[in-house]
């Protein structure tokens, strides 16, 4: 009998693959948000989870001062310090990827959209002045000073030249994502501390078993995992359904030009739209370092496409898709690359994924956002 | 002159909870200009949408010449013999006028990717003959001295001119029309009325959907009316205009409305 | 201000200047012009020798004519083909370097690992063969709707580099070697040393690829793509074959992205899977965009720009690519059409004219 049979095998793949599935759905659910409202794939948004990971590891090993080894032992946190360490670096990790998210749209989609503001002018001139000092000197202080200097008078320039009122054709906005998405990851791999090397993250707590279920040892981090990748969809199905700007996102999804019609500011929605999916990418980005102790200026890449074919998966546009989707999408891979072996699994995810589109060309669950199908 | 053209039979056509079209027989008789009318939601369009395959009927048959459409692809209807022109303008908007009618002509062209690579002399014959036949269609619709002009760039008359030079592209028996007089003024709808008359006298037959009743009165020999997906009288434009349930129907909501 | 807007149009108006000119000159005088350009172009590996220009175009640290040909030629190629599938078309595929994967891997199993074919006998049966993974990917994917089957090519470029991967009869990680030369010919070695000959063979590759795309182009099947890009359904009411056409589209995509491959194994003489990650895939549907989609010359364009301006810019080496990023949302922000948009019909001469006549005017 092959041991994937054996049933303990199965009930292991089965939790492992829930904890790395219900991170796919959270980060699936940037994406699924913002196609959404925008009609766009946010292909950026894997590394508004890569900077939520980051964003973890600085709250840990800076706010907090917890070394990677203390004294040859992991500083191992218990009780209520745990507690508390864990969700502040939750906080942290999501008000990195939220606010990457929120400047990100603010920049390379927001002027595309026909309504480029000053804020965005303001960051594009730099950029601009930045990579046109790199050609002279090349010395990081140096380029921040010349492009500082540069900036005002070119983002003025900016703000005169964005085409205020043209919607760009999609292509442009997914390009924009590409480059955005390169941009930010290089930026990390170019002047965070170790550059392109993998980051080890502080373990908080003792990676033991909380409780044995079919005679499957659950260890205490895939359940935080999983119970804490419900607890943040079950608040965000609240706010998408019960609130004024929940509703407001959900209109905008429906059909954007009559909910401006009648007086919703959609701008803000795809503002709120935006930090909504940072949020769950920092949550699910401070999950990851909990399991994977590590992170890497590229390690949104996969990870998001990955998140991408969940969300596709269950249903693009669809909030319940993106939860279906992510789980599906773990426990195949995991029950896959145990079958088939382990380097096998991505194959795997995209022939799921090819067979399921094959059968239900809109997903599991069809796309809607709109259609009060939260 | 009495051939059934197209046959409409016991069409019904459900969308989730909406009947859009419910128990519709009609049929359209080879040479004539029938006016289809109704007031807003009717389920004018979605006759249009049935008889083209953009639906599957929920029930019932639609066929032309006598034979089934249910089979068929769209593109191999558009082949059989039925074009149409659509009530929210759907032009090609990046080609030009010309191009846009090209399409259209092209539909009953054979040379493909072999034929284009190595321009046959049957290629070449082809695509001079879709040139000059389209060059035609925009004299015809008066409106040739855009062709080369993309077709978003083009005045709103145009554009509307433009989807039916396209429709006729396709050389078709049966031609529909979705509302083509939309948004003109009375000078212009006039004109519209002529062009449609010679159309007819080229020996097309012309579906007709309409919102002003005096146009259609005018244009049609025969007129039927839907009323929330049923159709409620079917005959001489004199007789429909007469008859009390189109009155409650149609002109009483239009009274309203205005 | 006004300074730099009053400069750019300067800089237009002498390029829509020249264009009028062209346009005017009769057509003896234009062909002369067009066999000069084609000449230019294949002395190009001559081009640093050239005082003053050789400074601007040289590249610091590697060999030109490599770069020419590893790098210009091969992405030209591929955007060329990428364009009919994006540009025209309008199907976004995620994942066209599997099909250059395809072009390679078939040339290096036929000539190397499982075979001894010559290579200009590899080259038909691995672009068929290119092609006819556009049929299997393109049969069951087309009916998709155009972000589920951006999703499901990036699947497909996945898929192939992992199976060449993991599979011994692939290779598998340590690629496949000794893949065999193209012979000589009008007396151009194909040697190790001298890429040259490689540029001279890839040039007449994209001169043949630009004749078949243009016969295509302006003739019933560009109409078709182009209408179905614009509208899909009313594309088909109007009696085009959708599914047929995009398949088409995919399918000649699948052989030009397969041709590639087959000149990248012939030149380099050893593949292996790290040669097509799915980052390659992003990069070139980034060269069509920027380029202009829709346009071949734009296409070609966006092309020779992402495969030589990291080369030319060697300076800044860690930060090239960072900078190629921030240049692309730039380029987005500001020209979302790419540098040389599509043209419809003859109209945009007039446009531009007017355009220019408002802004002078304001
Ligand atoms: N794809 C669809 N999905 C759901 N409902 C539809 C769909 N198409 C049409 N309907 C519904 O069917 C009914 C008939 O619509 P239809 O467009 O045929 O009306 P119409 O007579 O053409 O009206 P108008 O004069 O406004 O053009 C309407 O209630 C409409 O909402
Ligand atoms: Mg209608």
């Amino acid at each position: 009998m092959p041991d994937w049979l054996i049933i303990r095998t199965f009930w292991e793949l089965t939790v492992t693959g829930l904890a790395l599935g219900s991170i796919y759905a959270l980060v699936a659910l940037g994406y699924t948000l913002v196609y959404g409202v925008l009609r766009l794939i946010n292909f950026a948004h894997s590394e508004i989870f890569m900077v939520g990971t980051f964003g973890a590891l600085l709250a840990s090993s800076q706010f907090l001062s917890i070394p990677l080894l203390e004294d040859g032992n992991y500083p191992y946190r218990t009780g209520m310090t745990l507690i508390i360490f864990l969700v502040f670096i939750m906080l942290i990790a999501m008000l990195f990827s939220g606010i990457g998210a929120v400047v990100l749209e603010r920049v390379a989609y927001r002027p595309l959209r026909g309504n480029g503001d000053a804020f965005g002018a303001v960051v594009l001139a730099f950029l601009t002045a930045f990579i046109v000092s790199l050609v002279f000197v090349d010395q990081a202080k140096i380029n921040v000073i010349i492009a500082l200097l540069a900036t005002t008078p070119i983002s003025y320039a900016y703000l005169r030249f964005f085409k205020q009122g043209r919607k760009a054709p999609r292509l442009a906005f997914l390009i924009s994502a590409i480059g955005a998405s390169t941009a930010i990851s290089e930026a990390v791999g170019v002047w965070s501390k170790h550059g392109r090397d993998q980051y080890q993250t502080p373990r908080l707590l003792e990676k033991k078993t909380l409780f044995t279920m079919f005679g499957t040892d659950v260890r205490i981090d895939y359940a935080i995992v999983i119970v804490g990748a419900l607890l943040m969809m079950i608040a965000l199905t609240l706010f998408v359904n019960k609130t004024r700007l929940g509703r407001g996102v959900r209109a905008v999804a429906q059909d954007a030009e009559t909910s401006r019609i009648l007086g919703v500011n959609v701008d803000l929605i795809i503002i709120v739209t935006f930090a909504l999916g940072g949020v769950m990418a920092g949550g699910a980005a401070m999950l990851f370092t909990l399991v994977y102790d590590q992170t890497r200026f590229n390690i949104g890449f996969i990870l998001g496409v990955k998140s991408f074919t969940a969300a596709v998966l269950g249903g693009i546009g669809n909030l319940k898709g993106a939860l279906l989707g992510g789980l599906l999408l773990g426990l195949v891979e995991n029950y896959g690359s145990a079958i088939f072996g382990g380097q096998w699994k991505d194959v795997i995810a995209f022939v799921v994924l090819l067979v399921v589109l094959m059968f239900r060309p809109t997903g599991l669950l069809g796309e809607s956002l709109g259609k009060a199908r939260v | 002159m009495s051939e059934v053209l197209l046959d409409f039979n016991n069409v019904t056509m459900q969308f989730g909870g909406v009947t859009a079209l419910n128990e519709v027989s009609l049929q359209i008789k080879q040479g004539e200009i029938l006016g289809l009318i109704g007031p807003n939601g009717a389920g004018k369009t979605t006759c249009f949408n049935v008889m083209t395959g953009v639906y599957a009927p929920t029930l019932g048959t639609v066929s032309f010449e006598g034979k089934n459409l249910a089979k068929l692809k769209r593109f191999e209807i558009t082949k059989v013999g039925i074009a149409r022109t659509f009530q929210n303008i759907r032009l090609f908007s990046e080609m030009t006028a010309l191009e846009n009618v090209m399409v259209g002509a092209d539909a009953r062209k054979k040379a493909s990717v072999g034929g284009a690579i190595l321009r046959t002399s049957r290629q070449r014959h082809e695509e001079k003959e879709s040139r000059e036949r389209s060059m035609e269609l925009l004299q015809f619709m008066g409106i040739s001295d855009r062709a080369e002009t993309a077709a978003r760039n083009l005045p709103y008359g145009y554009q509307r001119r433009l989807e039916i030079a396209r429709a006729l592209a396709t050389e078709p028996k049966l031609l529909c029309l979705d509302e083509p007089a939309a948004g003109f003024n009375p000078a212009e709808k006039e004109e519209l009325n002529e062009l449609i008359l010679k159309i007819r006298e080229q020996g097309y037959t012309v579906l007709l959907i309409e919102h002003d009743m005096n146009v259609v009165m005018k244009v049609s020999d025969r007129v039927a009316v839907l009323d929330f997906g049923q159709k409620i009288a079917d005959g001489l434009p004199a007789d429909v205009r007469n008859n009390p349930a189109v009155i409650a129907a149609y002109l009483g909501v239009e009274d309203n409305a205005s | 201000m006004s300074l730099v807007l009053n400069f750019w149009l300067r800089v237009t108006s002498l390029f829509s200047g020249f264009g009028e000119q062209f346009r005017a000159m009769n057509k003896w005088q234009r062909y002369s012009a067009y066999g000069l350009g084609v000449v230019a172009l294949y002395l190009l590996p001559y081009w640093p020798d050239v005082p003053v220009l050789g400074q601007i175009v040289n590249t610091p640290g590697s060999q030109f004519e490599t770069v020419l040909n590893d790098q210009v030629v091969i992405f030209v190629l591929i955007a060329l083909g990428l364009n009919v599938v994006v540009g025209i078309a309008g199907l976004l595929d995620l994942g066209y370097v599997g099909f250059y994967a395809v072009g390679a891997y078939v040339t290096a199993i036929l000539t190397s690992a499982h075979g001894n074919l010559p290579w200009l006998l590899a080259l038909p049966i691995a672009v068929v063969i290119s092609m006819l993974f556009g049929v299997i990917l393109g049969t069951p994917t087309l009916r998709l709707r155009g972000d589920y089957l951006a999703i499901v090519t990036l699947g497909f470029g996945e898929i192939i580099r992992l199976t060449a991967k993991n599979m011994d009869w692939l290779g598998a990680s340590r690629g496949i070697s000794n893949i065999k030369k193209p012979p000589s010919m009008f007396g151009l070695k194909f040697g190790v040393l001298d890429a040259k000959p490689y540029f001279y063979l890839g040039l007449t590759m994209v001169f043949i690829v630009i004749f078949i795309l243009h016969r295509l182009e302006y003739s019933r099947v560009g109409r078709a793509w182009v209408a179905i890009r614009e509208d899909e359904d009313a594309a088909e009411l109007m009696g085009v074959n959708t599914f047929k056409f995009k398949l088409w589209a995919f399918t000649i995509g699948a052989g030009i992205g397969g041709l590639a491959g087959v000149h990248y194994a012939g030149k380099v003489g050893f593949i292996n899977p790290d040669n097509f990650p799915l980052q390659l895939s992003i990069l070139f549907l980034a060269a069509v965009v920027l380029g202009g989609s829709g346009n071949m010359y734009g296409a070609i364009l966006g092309g020779i720009l992402v495969a030589y301006m990291p080369e030319r810019l060697r300076n800044f080496s860690d930060k090239r690519i960072l900078v190629f990023g921030i240049v692309l949302v730039l380029m987005m922000v500001f020209r979302p059409e790419g540098i040389l948009p599509k043209r419809v019909g003859n109209e945009h001469k007039k446009r531009r004219a007017k355009s220019q006549e408002g802004e002078v005017a304001s």
